[in-house]
């Protein structure tokens, strides 16, 4: 008995002496729900790559309010039935803290009902507008939603002078939602859609609904609102075999190299919006996302040997805004981090600056997307 | 409006190929043994990503390509004799199953060796369109349906002429029968794997070209392979390669003058209809059944 | 299946469902066995279809999604009251399967699997595609299951509401499998010449069975739905269908209780293979090609037969 006391006693005293940083104490659980496999396993996998880096790295600093992170991350495999599953195990069984997650918007809604009901905050990094529209109580998001998306490429379109555009896009759900929102946007903006076709994620070919675009009159640019993957390549590829010379944007979702290097010489002059984050060289210094977009891409090469993904930044904020919050809140009460999240002020993250409140569960403006071109075969900031 | 359809059927048929080399496949496997080998597609995909990654380790296409087919060859070989032939004598259903099995294997194989990303192998003779009638069309798709119609012609040959070839149309015909006049049906339907993996192999990597590939392509190969198979009849050569052209081309007028999003249901819709006035796919034999 | 093995089987059955709460489950281990259980009674209908009537069908999700969505839509869009909608629902997909079963139950072989597939096929891509009714492929939020003023929520009671629902069905189908009906559609499975030499009218049954397998589906669809509060066309999809198939062979065709061993085994095995990551796939791959080439009837009937082996 006076051994063990006396144990409880030397080990943190040693640690201290030590100078180590030794964090102990019941360790703080993060869970996550990522689609490592499956059809967005390629977005999903440098996911988890990039959570299990920024926890260690966050250990090997001395942890999080002096206790130290675990991780627990499940694979949903793309399905969202899978995500709601795993949701409840990281709750219940393995007594998470704070829920992140959801690849793509479909597990990360089905995430949404479990959390309201048992009140745990959830940080999700799905696009989709219906995760913060209405706001829920415990559900925050951090990816620019596809409304800003379409909204900050048509801002940009009409500062080119265009006024009419045909527009392609894909069946998936981002495809869909955005095909959406530039229609409930697009007058805004003085913008008329002449004509529209949609295609399938994976179709291998593309040329019977761009015949049918290049059939129309009047159109002044081509929007293309794909998803990752292949399809912005089989786009782009498909367009420039036709012959079609238009100026075309694309979504965030093709600002990754695999578009440039899939679509080659035809992928010059696509124009889409991106996070300041994706394009950090092109940032000016006096840029606040600068320097921690540069440390991003360098501590992913050096851990992994491989080139980080853009969509790992997504889950990188989920992580800093719920470590940020659980900082702020002093505590794991459940209760005092959504509070602590939902004040969030000016938190320099990789996709923009976030500040939430009561009725804004996203903390990101439009401005916060740049547009970014491709020449020479390379992504360069346009504004 | 004729450019139009041209530029449909263009592209139809060139997808048309890559269906009809799929299809084939399940027929050569089909004939031989009755199985519905569902690990078709992930042959097509296997050729596709091991001469991929080959080119980007830095070995010159037709290298690459070679190697490519080797493997899926040697795949088709592992398949039969640790997958197929251990189940000999199993009923249809669990030799299904075991051939959806393999296609697992063979798909995670691909995952954990190659990634789960998206590659692309160099157009054979450049990218530059062709235009033809006001439809434009890349010279990769003049190799899909070269090669196609080539490996076609080579298939004819060696059923008709050579002497294997002979011993698999016969063990095709009537097993029993084939077994009495001393043709080894275990060989066979080796030889009939191995082959349906380089066919497999030769339609991915003429294809990767234009279609990119990852280690899921195989499900959707697979499934509009088994489509084209069974609307031309299964176990038919040209009712595989009719059926393959004609899924093609449906698709793509269907994309065209339908509806684009509704373009696999199109296909689907009438694939149910012709299945459904003749039962035996457009070329499928009428087979008499003993009692 | 002799009367007593039955019985001894189904009490198993019981015994097992009735232990599992005392064991302290967490919301997690509830959420796997109300899954297994709407699986298993799924694929019991399945197995009524492949497995004894010898009617192979690719697209069985499709049954499943159709009753998933009929109450979703009818719930959410026209506010029906969920029971109404189930049943709705359940009959629609039991009409529609009826009017298929005829045209397509004349096929055989691998030309039905291609017809039920392509049916399964159109069917999600109407699900994904019909955005304003399904919300396309982003999927749709479900209310929860509530009738008579008292709702339906928690994972306990979810577990009460499947598990007496999978408890009925397997009593029901093994009554079936002994009945004349039943031995109608071994019949049929056995030689479908034959059987119509001996009087069978095989069309009658296969319809029969197709649309009883189609209706138990359905309902089991409208109650995942429920259960889960969110819908995605994948509910409907290939790897849906896929895996039905696989749960009827892996426990075995023609055995009731197989299904209910298949629907566990390929309901619990990801998430045992989840610690391996990107190998899962292909541990799932070597697991379920080794268990059908050792087990070729499929789990339960040849354990059932080694079972017999050894006391004989």
């Amino acid at each position: 008995m006076f051994h063990h006391s006396l144990r409880q006693l030397v080990l943190p005293l040693a640690c201290l002496i030590a100078g180590a940083a030794c964090a102990q104490g019941e360790p703080i659980r993060v869970g996550a729900v990522l689609s490592v496999t499956g059809p967005v396993g390629f977005i999903g996998d440098p996911q988890q790559k990039t959570l299990e880096l920024h926890v260690k790295r966050l250990n090997d600093q001395g942890g999080l309010l002096g206790r130290k992170v675990v991780l627990t991350v499940y694979d949903d495999q793309s399905d969202p039935n899978n995500a709601n599953t795993f949701a409840k195990r990281l709750v219940e069984s393995d007594k998470v803290d704070v829920l992140l997650g959801g690849t793509v918007s479909p597990p990360a809604l089905a995430m949404v009902p479990y959390a309201e009901r048992a009140g745990v905050p959830f940080v999700s990094t799905g696009g989709s507008l219906a995760l913060v529209d209405p706001v829920k109580k415990w559900v925050f998001k951090t990816p620019h939603s596809d409304r800003m998306v379409a909204e900050r490429i048509l801002q940009d379109m009409k500062e080119r002078g265009i006024q009419q555009i045909a527009l392609l896009t894909e069946t998936s759900g981002f495809g869909q939602s955005g095909k959406k929102e530039v229609h409930a946007a697009a007058a805004k903006f003085g913008i008329t859609v002449v004509g529209e076709e949609s295609y399938g994620p994976k179709d291998t070919d593309i040329t019977p609904q761009l015949t049918r675009l290049r059939g129309l009159q009047g159109a002044q640019a081509m929007l293309i609102f794909c998803g990752a993957g292949t399809s912005p390549a089989m786009a782009i590829k498909n367009y420039a075999q036709m012959g079609l010379k238009l100026p075309v944007y694309m979504p965030h979702a093709a600002v990754n190299q695999e578009f440039i290097k899939l679509g080659g010489a035809a992928t010059e002059g696509v124009r889409m919006p991106t996070t300041g984050f994706v394009v950090p060289e092109a940032l000016p210094a006096s840029d606040p996302q600068k320097a921690p977009s540069l440390d991003y891409y360098r501590s992913y090469k050096e851990a992994y040997k491989q080139d980080a993904s853009p969509f790992g930044g997504n889950v990188a904020d989920a992580l800093a805004i719920a470590v940020d919050g659980i900082r702020r809140a002093g505590s794991t009460d459940r209760a005092k981090v959504r509070d602590a999240i939902e004040s969030t002020n000016g938190l320099v993250g990789l996709n923009g600056i976030f500040t939430m409140s009561g009725t804004d569960h996203n903390g990101l403006k439009p401005e916060s997307l740049r547009i970014v071109e491709v020449r020479s075969g390379r992504f360069e900031l346009v504004k | 409006m004729i450019s139009e359809l041209l530029q449909f059927l263009f592209s139809g048929l060139t997808v048309g190929a890559m269906y009809a080399l799929a299809a084939l496949g399940y027929a050569l496997i089909y004939n031989a043994s009755h199985i519905v080998n569902f690990a078709q597609g992930e042959f097509i995909m296997l050729g596709a990503m091991t001469a991929t990654a080959f080119v980007e380790a830095g070995c010159g296409l037709p290298l690459a390509i070679s190697l490519a087919i080797a493997i899926s060859v040697l795949a088709g070989i592992g398949m039969e004799r640790l997958a197929i032939r251990p189940a000999r004598g199993a009923p249809l259903v669990t030799l299904l199953i075991i051939t959806l099995g393999v296609a697992l294997v063979i798909r995670g194989a691909v995952q954990v060796t190659l990634g789960k990303g998206n590659h692309m192998l160099p157009a054979f003779s450049g990218d530059a369109p062709i235009h033809l009638g006001g439809a434009t069309m890349v010279p990769q798709s003049l190799w899909v349906l070269g090669i196609s119609v080539l490996v076609v012609v080579l298939l004819a040959w060696y059923f008709g002429r050579t002497v294997s070839g002979k011993a698999m149309l016969a063990t095709s015909h009537n097993r029993l029968a084939a077994e009495l006049v001393g043709i080894s049906t275990q060989r066979v339907l080796l030889a009939s794997f191995a082959l349906s993996g380089g066919l497999g192999a030769i339609g991915g990597v003429i294809t990767a070209p234009i279609t990119f590939t990852s280690y899921d392509a195989g499900v959707v190969l697979g499934l509009k392979g088994f489509a084209a198979a069974a609307l031309g009849g299964i176990g038919s050569g040209p009712g595989a390669i009719v059926g393959g052209l004609l899924l093609g081309v449906i698709e793509s007028l269907a994309a065209g003058y339908v509806s684009a999003p509704y373009k696999d249901a199109v296909a689907f819709i009438l694939i149910l209809l012709v299945l459904m006035f003749m039962p035996r796919g457009l070329f499928g034999a009428k087979v008499t059944e003993r009692v | 299946m002799t009367y007593r093995s039955r019985h001894a089987a189904l009490g198993l059955l019981a015994v097992v469902m009735l232990a599992f709460p005392l064991f302290g489950p967490d919301s997690f281990a509830y959420d796997i066995a109300i899954r297994i259980a709407i699986n298993a009674v799924v694929v019991i209908g399945l197995n009524l279809l492949f497995g004894y009537a010898g009617q192979i069908s690719l697209g069985h999700a499709a049954f499943f999604g159709l009753g998933a969505y009929g109450s979703a839509i009818l719930t959410v869009h026209a506010g029906w009251p969920p029971l109404l909608a189930l049943a709705a629902s359940a009959a629609a997909t039991g009409a529609l399967a009826f009017v298929i079963a005829r045209p397509i139950m004349r096929l055989a072989g691998h030309h039905l699997a291609m017809a039920t597939l392509s049916l399964g096929l159109i069917a999600s891509i109407v699900f994904n595609n019909e955005m304003r009714w399904t919300g396309g492929s982003d999927g749709m939020s479900v209310p929860p299951l509530d009738a008579f003023g008292w709702t339906l929520s928690g994972e306990p009671a979810w577990y009460a509401l499947t598990g007496v629902l999978l408890f009925l069905a397997a009593w029901a189908a093994s009554n079936l499998v002994d009945s004349p009906a039943g031995r109608a559609l071994q019949a049929i499975r056995g030689s479908e010449v034959a059987a119509r030499v001996a009087g069978i009218d095989t069309a009658r049954f296969k319809t029969r069975v197709f649309v009883l397998s189609a209706i138990l589906a359905s309902v089991m669809g409208s109650l995942m739905a429920h259960y889960v509060g969110f819908l995605t066309p994948a509910a409907a999809g290939l790897t849906r269908s896929i895996e039905f198939v696989m749960m009827v062979v892996l426990g075995g065709t023609a055995s009731v209780f197989g299904s209910v061993v298949g629907a566990g085994l390929i309901t619990l095995l990801p998430q045992f293979l989840h610690a391996f990551e990107s190998w899962e796939t292909l541990l799932l791959g070597l697991i379920l090609t080794a268990a059908m080439i050792f087990m070729r009837a499929g789990i339960v009937p040849t354990l059932r037969a080694a079972f017999a082996r050894s006391k004989a």
